[in-house]
């Protein structure tokens, strides 16, 4: 159990800079994701912390113990930071069995032999390998080797444990299974686990918190799942923790229209399309982009479930939330549908995937096949209508890698 | 807090101010031993061919250079070696082709026997065409003159050209052993889908299978060319009865003839310098006419390769095979037991006219050959061990911990490559007989020296490719563990290098042991080696007596030979 602290850390590669100016506080006992597309540098954090890289400035602590320093020129060696670590390519040792390779940090440790046996039992029983103890690593699977690795990491340290990506070469079902073990492993040791990965779906699983990092390795936001999901920082997290469709509007007279990119357009879809929905406050341009997840937008033929698309009380159709017979309808009183049409249909399994071109935009829906078959599926060239929740506003949108 | 935390203070700044680590530690060690070993005699000959009473000195370069015999023994060494590359290279490529790629029958067999000709030692080889070829006294001339009634012999050994057969037969596999790699490694499904994509099968050997083997050739015809550049014993068995001389043996001689005098050995050092020269100027030129590009795609697991069908040729073509194998490796084998059989030289091959007493002669009987084969066992293993280790050492230094300036490394481990044996020889004599306030001169240990520069190489190079294999982040998981760089090293690294470096051992070892060159030059009353006590007693007319012991010597390279298999086998099967 310890606490980790990175304070402005730079590590270089000959003259190639991987991060630079790095801060991270790392809770003790919590489980901490570093978050970001390949290669921001997530390893080379890692390796800073187990000290298997030099830094050209700055200071790392764990615990109370200061263990690497440029300035106070201290560089206390990994085998003696007490941090146990599973690599991204397991680095299980091919010419020990099983035990063997589990059993090594608690030799060098002088434990004695029989307490580090049943140590070494316990942790194998935990991973699900302890059928294989006596096997050498070329007669395991991938995903084996991957649990060995973290048996050995776990038996390492008490205090500190860092995972680099260690879940990726496992079906989904085991990778499921493993992400409950890490979570439940972690909850009972108190351990305190930095977990890398470039999946968001199991970084929101296991983490308490989750500092994502972009590419240039800078944290763009720090924080617990659900405050990343809740609240994203900017449009670089929001677009790394999903799916997402970023719509370009403009607002002209008051009120938001889609935006036609150039060149995105189709010929016969120039007349302009409205969104309808209140203006957002504080966007310091008149363009900026609206965000949404596929999965968070309704569609329908006529909009009646999604909202009206027609005035409720005399179904005629009506445009800008104007009806012609009964007035203007309040702000959120009714909620106008976009209007577009279905170019594509992809069926991913449980989930329906429609492409619908509004305007001179394409934006991506996705249902529940369930729900779809409760319904009606749609055609390509259907016309729908769709209404979203949960927007976001954003004055840009950065691309991921 | 455990283990790690309770440092002690000693320890803790010993960590904090530490600038000097196991890595520094390790690479200043390695160049401290190439500067020694590999540096320094080369230094040394370049110093006592140009300066004189320490001031500079062009003449005796200049008058060796302009001796008409010295001329002529260059052009020798050119002419063989030309005639050796491109032959060899031809022989080779033509039998790796048809044992990888077309139907021909018995492949397995054939493979063994191929490489045969490789652990042979020439120079035996050079004894055992002397035995059968020689003008009068061979017997194939023997026999050739008695069928004719006439007094021409059939062929002369004791030429060029006979130089030029013999070392052939045993350069050629360096080529096929490299090409038949590169057959089997190749995937063929680009040969087969240009088949589909209409190309005959002309079109598929010039355009696609060509391009991706032509690496593979010319790393086997440098082998080559280097090799019979810098040879020595095939030319000095056959060529000095004739008058025929090359720089190898040109050096040879005129260190000989002076019998140890300065003035000879500097006179030597100047004709090394001559052959280091045509050496890289072979090679820059050899790299000019082969210019190669890096061909990524001789890589991945090979499948079933496309078989040409040889139909009517199938015969012929085995037949040629087993005559050429025939020729190379039974023949010369049975010529040297044969011999080392027999009561007296010249006598018929009967049954009657053999005994053992030439083996027991050798075994048991002469203290001289019995000397040479424990000084041949002590100095291979002995160097075998040493270069074996501080090989890895290096190789270590360079693929695992790769600090600046390792690229001067790289460069010192692998200058012998291109240092003929015979002028890391001299320079050997030149550093270690005085120069330094200490004088090896006619002691065991100068050539043991001679034999660690000269292996090195081998053994970095086989070192490197087996440390290459380990990946960094199984010593960085070891380290995590709580293991030292040191302890790391012990527990991870070298058992997963072992194997690799038994073979190593071995290819040290076997050259070694067949090793004549350098030991020739270095030898004293009590350190002749094998190859030094059979080419001596040969000399001096012993024939059936240096047969004797050259059989033994071929046993014990065939049984080291097998132990080498046998370990590499085991790795692969790992
Ligand atoms: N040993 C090295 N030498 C030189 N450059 C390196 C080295 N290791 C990493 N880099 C570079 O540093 C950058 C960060 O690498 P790092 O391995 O930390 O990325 P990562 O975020 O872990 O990526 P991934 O998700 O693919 O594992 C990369 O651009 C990489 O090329
Ligand atoms: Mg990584």
């Amino acid at each position: 159990m310890a606490e980790v602290r990175l304070d402005r850390i730079t590590v270089q590669y000959g003259k190639k800079t991987a991060i630079e100016d790095f801060s991270l506080h790392v809770r003790d006992g919590e489980c901490l994701t570093l978050l970001g597309p390949s290669p921001c540098g997530k390893t080379t954090v890692l390796r800073a912390i187990a000290g298997l890289t030099k830094l050209c400035s700055g200071e790392v602590t764990i615990g109370s113990r200061v263990v690497a320093s440029r300035d106070r020129k201290i560089f206390i060696p990994p085998e003696k930071r007490n941090v146990g670590v599973v690599f991204q390519d397991y680095a299980v040792w091919p010419h020990m069995t099983v035990e063997a390779n589990v059993l090594y940090p608690l030799k060098k440790r002088n434990v004695p032999r029989k307490e580090a046996k049943e140590q070494v039992n316990d942790v194998l029983r935990q991973v699900r390998m302890a059928d294989y103890a006596a096997r050498l690593p070329f007669q395991l699977s991938g995903g084996q080797q991957q649990r060995v690795a973290l048996a050995r990491a776990l038996v390492a340290s008490q205090d500190v444990v860092i995972l680099d990506e260690p879940l990726t070469n496992l079906d989904a079902n085991l990778r499921e299974e493993m992400r409950f073990e890490i979570k439940r492993l972690q909850n009972e040791t108190g351990i305190t686990v930095i977990y890398v990965t470039h999946d968001q779906d199991i970084a929101l699983v296991i983490s308490d918190r989750i500092a994502v990092m972009d590419k240039t390795g800078s944290i763009r936001q720090l924080g617990a799942p659900e405050e990343l999901c809740g609240n994203p920082a900017d449009s670089f997290v929001y677009r790394f923790l999903g799916l997402s469709n970023f719509i370009p509007v403009e607002i002209v007279d008051g009120e938001m229209w889609v935006r036609d990119i150039a060149g995105a357009g189709g010929g016969a879809d120039t007349e302009p399309t409205s969104f309808p929905y209140p203006v957002p406050a504080g966007m310091h341009n008149r363009q900026f982009y609206a965000a949404c997840r596929p999965m968070d937008i309704a569609m329908s033929r006529d909009g009646a479930d999604g909202g009206a698309a027609t005035c409720g009380t005399c179904g005629t159709c009506w445009t800008h939330g104007t009806c012609g017979t009964h007035g203007t309808h309040g702000p959120g009183e009714t909620r106008e549908s976009l209007r577009g049409r279905v170019a594509r249909v992809i069926y991913l399994g449980n989930i329906y995937e429609y492409r619908v071109r509004v305007g001179g935009i394409e934006i991506r829906v996705q249902q529940d096949s369930h729900e779809a078959f409760k319904g009606s599926t749609f055609c390509e060239g259907d016309v729908c209508a769709l209404s979203i929740k949960d927007i976001r506003y954003y004055e840009d949108v950065e691309e991921v890698s | 807090m455990r283990a790690g935390q309770s440092l002690r203070g000693s320890e803790l700044r010993r960590m904090e101010g530490s600038r000097f680590n196991t890595g520094q530690l390790l690479l200043v060690i390695s160049t401290i031993i190439l500067v020694i070993t590999v540096v320094l005699p080369v230094a040394m000959i370049v110093y006592n061919v140009f300066f004189y009473n320490w001031s500079f000195d062009w003449s005796l370069f200049a008058s060796m250079l302009t001796d008409p015999d010295n001329l002529a023994a260059m052009w020798n060494t050119v002419k063989i070696s030309f005639f050796v590359t491109t032959l060899g290279t031809v022989v080779g490529l033509f039998f790796a082709w048809l044992i990888g790629r077309s139907d021909i029958p018995l492949k397995g067999l054939m493979k063994s026997l191929f490489v045969i000709p490789y652990m042979f030692p020439p120079f035996i080889g050079a004894m055992a065409w002397g035995l059968l070829l020689a003008p009068r006294a061979g017997y194939i001339n023997k026999m050739f003159m008695a069928l004719t009634g006439g007094r021409t012999p059939l062929f002369n050994i004791n030429t060029l050209a006979g130089i030029v057969f013999v070392e052939l037969c045993y350069y050629f596999p360096f080529v096929f052993i490299q090409v038949s790699g590169a057959l089997e490694r190749m995937d063929p499904t680009l040969e087969e889908s240009a088949r589909i994509a209409g190309a005959n099968q002309l079109t598929v050997i010039r355009r696609i299978t060509m391009p991706l083997v032509v690496p593979a050739i010319a790393a086997g015809a440098m082998l080559i060319l280097i090799s019979s550049l810098s040879h020595f014993g095939v030319p000095a068995i056959l060529g000095f009865s004739n008058g025929i001389f090359t720089l190898p043996t040109k050096i040879y001689e005129l260190i000989y003839r002076a019998s140890g005098s300065f003035e000879g050995i500097r006179q030597g050092a100047s004709l090394s310098i001559l052959l280091v020269a045509v050496v890289v100027l072979a090679l820059a030129l050899q790299r000019r006419v082969l210019r190669t590009g890096r061909y990524d795609i001789i890589r991945g697991k090979s499948m079933r390769p496309m078989l040409i069908k040889l139909r009517g040729w199938k015969a012929p073509l085995l037949a040629v095979c087993f005559v050429f194998l025939i020729v190379t490796v039974i023949l010369p084998l049975f010529t040297i037991f044969g011999v080392g059989f027999l009561k007296a030289y010249g006598v018929p091959m009967k049954l009657a006219n053999m005994t053992l007493n030439n083996f027991k002669y050798v075994l048991f009987e002469s203290r001289m050959a019995r000397d040479a084969i424990r000084n041949s066992f002590f100095l291979s293993i002995t160097s075998a061990v040493i270069t074996m280790l501080v090989g890895t050492m290096i190789a270590y230094v360079i693929v695992k911990i790769q600090p600046r300036g390792k690229g001067v490394l790289e460069v010192l481990g692998i200058l012998p490559y291109s240092i003929p044996g015979i002028v890391l020889a001299v320079g050997v004599i030149l550093t270690w007989s005085g120069a330094f306030y200490l004088n090896l001169y006619n002691t065991i240990w100068i050539i043991l020296i001679a034999y660690i520069a000269r292996y090195m190489a081998f053994s970095m190079k086989s070192a490197s490719a087996s440390l290459e294999q380990v990946h960094d982040s199984l010593e960085e998981a070891s380290r995590t563990c709580g293991a030292s760089h040191f302890e790391s090293l012990l527990d991870v690294t070298l058992p997963l290098i072992r194997p690799g470096m038994v073979a190593g051992f071995f290819l040290i070892f076997l050259p070694a042991m067949r090793e004549l060159t350098t030991s020739l030059l270095l030898y004293g009353p009590f350190t002749r080696t094998m190859g030094v006590a059979i080419y001596s007693i040969n000399e001096e007319g012993y024939t059936v007596q240096a047969c004797a012991l050259a059989g033994v010597a071929i046993i014990i390279i065939v049984i080291g030979e097998l132990i080498l298999r046998f370990v590499t086998r085991e790795r692969r099967g790992q």
